[in-house]
């Protein structure tokens, strides 16, 4: 019971920490800062929900950029007003119905975790049949043919001169508030009973059929929610950003959410939450090794994608040397301040 | 051939004995393999039955067919009035059926308490998201509570108590066959499948294990079918005894018939004479 009460308050004073960091940070920091600060929250939603789908269930999807941009354009569509839109669509008018469709922020957000998570179990009922390397490869295919949809569907879309002028509803309250949500939901599912459920699926699916378990179902119902995870996230992203266009969604962006998931560690809340940290501050710090550099007489010019190529080496060096990622499938646990006690809780995190 | 008339005399003798599962006339064939031929059998209630034969007779095929992994060509499969066959093994697992595999298959990266607790799982009434929010939903929240403690009650009955947070890959492997049981148990079956329970055992664990299994059935009202090569645990343990060879039920009785019955010694150890006359049965 003491520990359940320490914990408790360890949780609420580190969550009071948080709000004091987020009311302190705007007045502070510089735009720029605050981008990145406001990107690790989202990169953390998302790695959080692709965790529960690859870490988690063990469903290797590289769908999920497929998932942000139905997210995205949900949300957008849903908050630009009337104006807006007429003046975008250049190419082809926008469809009628679609014109006049407005809804607060919030519930954007929520519509727009709806349709991923709606489409996600759509595309998982014939999908989630295939295992391993193969559902990969039909995720990857689902996700290239939303971006193509997007491109071609110009009536509803703006095709691939994308949306701009999406107001900046994403500020730290807003990005930290889902990131809450969302790392609460994540703890709370993974240490009841049905958190044990998904864990014995990716296990070893024969001994959960036997044990009463529909293995089907809870895979449809594990990749749903985390679509639903990667809707909400690209909503986030798109309001952050201000302008989406198709580009934003291609495989490269499920690569640096995999690559979240892969450093924090497969199957750990706590190492998706530092993945999210590390890798999107490090994409920006390596930015330098983009500029021109000299060095004596020696003249490197920029060459563009370069942090890239460092970052497949990090990973390359990461998957060779600790395949199991910072945590392993670790959780972070109070008890790791107070080594003398204990016991199997596990806190709630927070920044 | 000679089994059907065989089993009736049988079940007229117990007529007091109700019979649980019943395997009638099945046939599994793989292409033009036929693993499993016309096989029908019987378990009554309350009792240790053994399924035994060579290598590769296809006991563990039966129990593939019964546990709903195989879907029989031909013939049927009931439990206590419900049929089973054409089942998927979730759904005959809540019928009551509860197995254990030769190859010990336990969820290795979770610990031995979770193990038992995923078993629980599928008598669990609550809905996954109730336990999202508890303090909305406090019946999920008081169940979830419970399953801890029973299964860990399940836990201390099978001596694993002091494991109960170790992950379950770390165990000896005694000790992972016994929690493989336990989990099983979780299930709340009405009737255990083991799959070679004594595999990689040395005589002195057969010898405990004889007595577990007893008291298995004993304390939790369980009905036991086994499959097992190490003829003492099968002589020692089973009131009843099934032969299968290549496939087809060759003999059946008591553990006393069965070491007398020459088609068995045949079976096992071969004969003399070349083997021309064999499937005269068939």
């Amino acid at each position: 019971m003491t520990t359940k009460i320490r914990n408790g308050t360890l949780n609420l004073l580190s969550l009071a920490a948080l709000f004091y960091f987020l009311w302190w940070a705007p007045g502070n920091l510089d735009g720029y800062k605050l981008r990145i600060i406001n990107l690790i929250a989202i990169n953390a939603i998302l790695g959080l929900s692709l965790n529960l789908i690859y870490g988690m269930t063990g469903m290797f999807s590289l769908g999920h950029a497929g998932f942000m941009a139905i997210g995205a354009y949900v949300s957008a569509l849903l908050i630009l007003t009337a104006e807006q839109k007429t003046t975008m669509w250049i190419l082809d008018p926008i469809a009628p119905w679609l014109l006049n469709l407005h809804t607060p922020f919030i519930a954007s957000l929520i519509l727009a975790g709806l349709a991923a998570a709606f489409l996600g179990w759509v595309i998982a009922l014939p999908v989630l049949r295939l295992g391993g390397d193969y559902l990969g490869i039909a995720t990857l295919g689902f996700a290239e043919i939303i971006r193509i949809l997007i491109v071609n569907l110009t009536p509803l879309t703006n095709g691939s001169l994308g949306l701009k002028g999406i107001p900046a509803h994403t500020d730290l309250w807003m990005s930290y508030g889902c990131f809450v949500v969302v790392l609460i939901f994540m703890v709370r599912l993974m240490n009841s009973n049905f958190g044990n459920v998904l864990r014995a699926v990716r296990d070893d699916e024969i001994a959960a059929k036997t044990m009463g378990i529909n293995t089907f179902q809870t895979r449809v119902l594990a990749f749903t929610i985390g679509c639903f995870g990667g809707g909400l996230g690209g909503a986030l992203m798109g309001n952050l950003i201000t302008t989406i266009d198709p580009k934003m969604f291609m495989i490269t962006q499920t690569y640096s959410l995999l690559m979240v998931v892969v450093v924090g560690g497969l199957g750990s809340i706590t190492g998706s939450v530092i993945g999210s940290i590390l890798v999107t501050t490090m994409l920006e710090w390596l930015r330098f090794v983009e500029n021109p550099v000299t060095i004596g007489s020696f003249h490197i010019p920029g060459i563009p994608g370069m942090r890239m190529v460092i970052f497949s080496m990090l990973l390359i060096v990461i998957i060779i040397f600790r395949r199991e990622g910072i945590m392993g499938t670790r959780e972070f646990s109070w008890d790791w301040l107070f080594p003398a006690k204990p016991s199997g809780a596990k806190g709630v995190r927070g920044q | 051939m000679t089994a059907i008339p065989i089993s009736k005399q049988k079940s007229e003798q117990k007529s007091e004995q109700k019979i649980v599962l019943e395997i009638k006339d099945v046939t599994l064939r793989f292409g033009g393999l036929v693993a499993v031929g016309d096989l029908s059998m019987n378990v009554p209630e309350g009792s240790i039955t053994g399924l035994i034969g060579p290598n590769g007779a296809g006991k563990t095929t039966v129990f593939n067919v019964v546990t709903g992994f195989y879907k029989p060509t031909k013939g049927s499969v009931d439990f206590l009035g419900q049929r089973l066959t054409g089942l998927p093994p979730h759904k005959v697992c809540e019928a009551g059926l509860s197995r254990t595999f030769q190859n010990i298959r336990l969820f290795h990266n979770e610990t031995v308490l979770e193990n038992v607790m995923i078993g629980s799982y599928v008598r669990q009434r609550g809905k996954w998201w109730q336990n999202l929010v508890p303090f909305l939903f406090p019946a999920a929240a008081r169940e979830e509570r419970e399953i801890r403690a029973t299964s860990m009650e399940l836990l201390t009955h099978l001596g694993l108590a002091e494991q109960a947070h170790a992950i379950s890959s770390s165990l000896p492997y005694g000790a992972q066959r016994r929690l493989e049981i336990a989990r099983a148990l979780a299930t709340r079956p009405k009737f255990l499948l083991l799959d070679e329970p004594a595999a990689g055992m040395n005589p002195q664990e057969s010898v405990e294990l004889l007595n577990f299994i007893r008291k298995l059935r004993d304390d939790f009202d369980l009905t036991i079918l086994l499959i097992e090569h190490d003829m003492k645990v099968v002589m020692g343990v089973c009131e009843y005894i099934w032969v299968l060879d290549r496939g087809m039920l060759i003999a059946e009785g008591s553990p006393r018939d069965i070491r007398a019955n020459p088609q068995v010694i045949e079976a096992y150890l071969g004969k003399d004479a070349p083997a021309g006359d064999a499937p005269s049965g068939a």
